[in-house]
């Protein structure tokens, strides 16, 4: 296992080298640089000026020359300066990891809690009217673009009934710590994460419904009826432990999905996180943010496909990892 | 009650629903099996023998499936009992071995597990009872380190191991009748003989009661008791093994026998039967139904609405047509 993990983690090493490149390759041709945002509500700044900072900073050095320089300070751990606001970006993101990480744990659990028993049941019983409104249901959550739906999500729970909070990631009255202060969390998380969570189902709503009317057909399941295993037993020892693998496979791309989700959704419930940060720094031209928050996006999605691998060993025998 | 058959199979008649019609693929058949006796029931594929299988243990899909007739266990009707009920018989009286051995195991589960489960279903033994009984089953099937292969998945035996082990939880429960549906297919030749073997030392020790499914005249030779010939869901004919082998009436069943090549008598041809199986749906349900497939015999050698006749004690043929049968490169020579 731990040999395992260390040949991914090596493995994951080009695959950022690569990744890199190209996030800095893209961040250059974008129109502007990393001041440009800085100055461009400031037409009484000397143009003279600007190039000299430009010079200073070393904007205007050759790409591969900026790209050695950028690079070798992210691998010393030194994520550069926020030229809009002027402070390191490790301390921009300090804040709002955690927040995204709870939103983010959030949604998965209620992905599953939502797209297990619904595919459980669309399995089970496919071809009723249950199992046809289920996927319906995934099928048009598959269809719905997430910024639309977040949207109705806020003003129908957000303004018109006011069970949540529009925004922000905590009550600003509360004492920090406290258990009113946890709550107040929670209750932040649970609009945006259930808005992320009712469209990330899909996949394993399909996924789990398919997988169990496949196994149903499997001659295990015939082995263990004729073994005189009651019915109950077949499903829950047999069909739905087997149709379970594909689900787990997919965890670390469920990950990446609900990641992914989380820029709009962040930046429509004004939730403090990684991807409202990310929004905002493109628009402001803070490369520096845009091009660390890339990377650290790349190396979660690794992250998360590794997790899907090492779970899968663990849950199906025929997987070997050593 | 004496006398009285282990399985005795009546009418049994099991149509699936194909497009809101239900068709028969096993029509009409009547067998019986006593215990300690070897039934093989030999047909090509698609004649039904499968699905006959399948019907004695209940073991199709329910809502597509429909059972007519009667499968009476030791006196009980099996067709007329709930799931529960059915239960309580598969596994405990009656085992079922599985065609492909690498599909019949989950894939999830030790085999240890796989093996205790008929027990825990129909067994009041503790943990440690059933896996001393677990290793005695799996020494008693063949494999050479029970200890080892307890502990281990599906995926890590060979396609023989696996087999053997399908044979242990078919008989965990000490069953008085098994069903074995083409229990040595998916195998090589060297493997196909050692569990043959097994399955023969096996049923003398235990006197079960076996429905042998194959499509292996070789493999009925050595097993089997009796034989039942299916075609298209019917028995053609049924005699036991010796008369059978002797003197096969039907014409499928010369059929078959003609079809097994032979290197001695350095013919240079492998007899083909003419055609295929018909498919459910385009099955004719009137007249001899393997007409279609020797149509160089007339028509009138045929019956109208086909039975099953008694030509010697016990020897069973279906239609008339056997009488007037020959193989096409024969005619003259019968007609001399």
């Amino acid at each position: 296992m731990f040999k395992f993990i260390l040949r991914r983690s090596l493995i994951a090493i080009p695959q950022l080298f690569l990744l890199s490149i190209l996030i800095f390759l893209l961040a250059q041709a974008m129109p502007g640089d990393a001041l440009s945002g800085r100055f461009i509500n400031n037409p009484n700044l000397d143009p003279a000026y600007q190039s000299e900072l430009r010079d200073k900073l070393g904007l205007n050095d050759p790409l591969p020359q900026q790209y050695a320089r950028w690079i070798g300070n992210l691998v010393q751990g030194e994520l550069g300066m926020s030229y809009v606001h002027n402070v390191k970006v490790e301390t921009m993101l300090e804040s709002r990891i955690a927040n995204t990480f709870w939103l983010g744990l959030a949604t998965l659990i209620l992905t599953y809690l939502i797209a297990i028993p619904l595919g459980v049941i669309a399995g089970r019983w496919p071809d009723t009217y249950t199992d046809k409104f289920i996927v319906t249901y995934s099928y048009v959550s598959f269809s719905i673009p997430i910024f639309v739906f977040a949207l109705i999500m806020l003003y129908i729970f957000g303004f018109t009934l006011g069970w949540f909070p529009t925004g922000g990631s905590v009550d600003v009255r509360v004492e920090p710590g406290s258990w009113d202060w946890y709550l107040s969390k929670l209750h932040h998380l649970l609009l945006p994460a259930l808005s992320s969570a009712l469209l990330a189902t899909t996949s394993t709503i399909q996924y789990l419904r398919n997988e169990i009317i496949d196994t149903k057909l499997k001659d295990f399941v015939k082995t263990a009826r004729a073994k005189g295993t009651p019915e109950r037993k077949v499903y829950s020892r047999h069909i739905f432990r087997n149709s379970l693998l594909p689900v787990a496979a997919f965890l670390g791309y469920d990950i990446v999905f609900i990641l992914g989700g989380s820029i709009f959704i962040e930046q429509i419930f004004s939730y403090p996180g990684l991807g409202q940060l990310f929004v905002d720094s493109i628009t402001q031209r803070d490369f520096a943010v845009v091009n660390v928050l890339v990377m650290l996006y790349g190396f979660l999605s690794i992250l998360g496909t590794l997790l899907s691998d090492i779970i899968l060993s663990i849950v199906d025998p025929r997987i070997r990892i050593d | 009650m004496a006398n009285q058959p282990l399985l005795q199979i009546k009418n049994l008649t099991t149509s699936f629903r194909i497009q809101d019609e239900y068709y028969p693929a096993v029509d009409n058949v009547s067998l019986n099996v006593n215990e300690n006796e070897v039934l093989a029931i030999v047909g090509e594929s698609g004649c039904g023998k499968s699905a006959l299988a399948l019907s004695i243990m209940r073991l199709h899909n329910e809502l597509n499936t429909k059972l007519e007739g009667e499968v009476n266990f030791k006196g009980q009707n099996l067709l007329s009992l709930s799931t529960a009920e059915m239960n309580k018989y598969r596994g405990k009286e009656m085992g079922m071995i599985f065609q492909d051995p690498l599909t019949a195991l989950n894939p999830l589960m030790r085999i240890g597990q796989q093996i205790e489960e008929a027990m825990r279903n129909h067994l009041d033994l503790s943990d440690a009872e059933m896996k001393a009984r677990s290793l005695e089953l799996l020494k008693k099937v063949g494999i050479p380190n029970p200890e080892r292969t307890y502990m281990q998945f599906p995926h890590e035996l060979s396609g023989g191991m696996r087999q053997r082990v399908v044979i242990a939880i078919a008989i965990s429960c000490e069953p008085k009748f098994l069903i074995a549906d083409e229990p040595t297919t998916a195998l090589d030749v060297t493997i196909q003989a050692q569990i043959l073997d097994l399955m023969l030392e096996l049923q003398e020790q235990m006197k079960t009661g076996i429905i042998l499914i194959t499509h292996d005249l070789g493999v009925v030779a050595e097993m089997a008791d009796r034989v039942a010939v299916m075609y298209a869901g019917q028995i053609v004919e049924i005699a036991d093994v010796y008369t059978l082998f002797r003197n096969p009436l039907h014409p499928y069943t010369r059929s078959l026998f003609n079809s097994i090549p032979s290197a001695a008598e350095g013919s240079d041809r492998l007899h083909v039967i003419q055609g295929i199986v018909p498919s459910l749906k385009n099955l004719p349900r009137t007249g001899c139904r393997f007409s279609n497939r020797i149509p160089w015999i007339k028509e009138s050698a045929h019956e109208s609405n086909p039975t099953l006749h008694e030509v010697e004690k016990d020897h069973w043929v279906r239609c008339t047509c056997y009488q007037d049968f020959h193989f096409p490169g024969d005619a003259e020579a019968e007609k001399i």
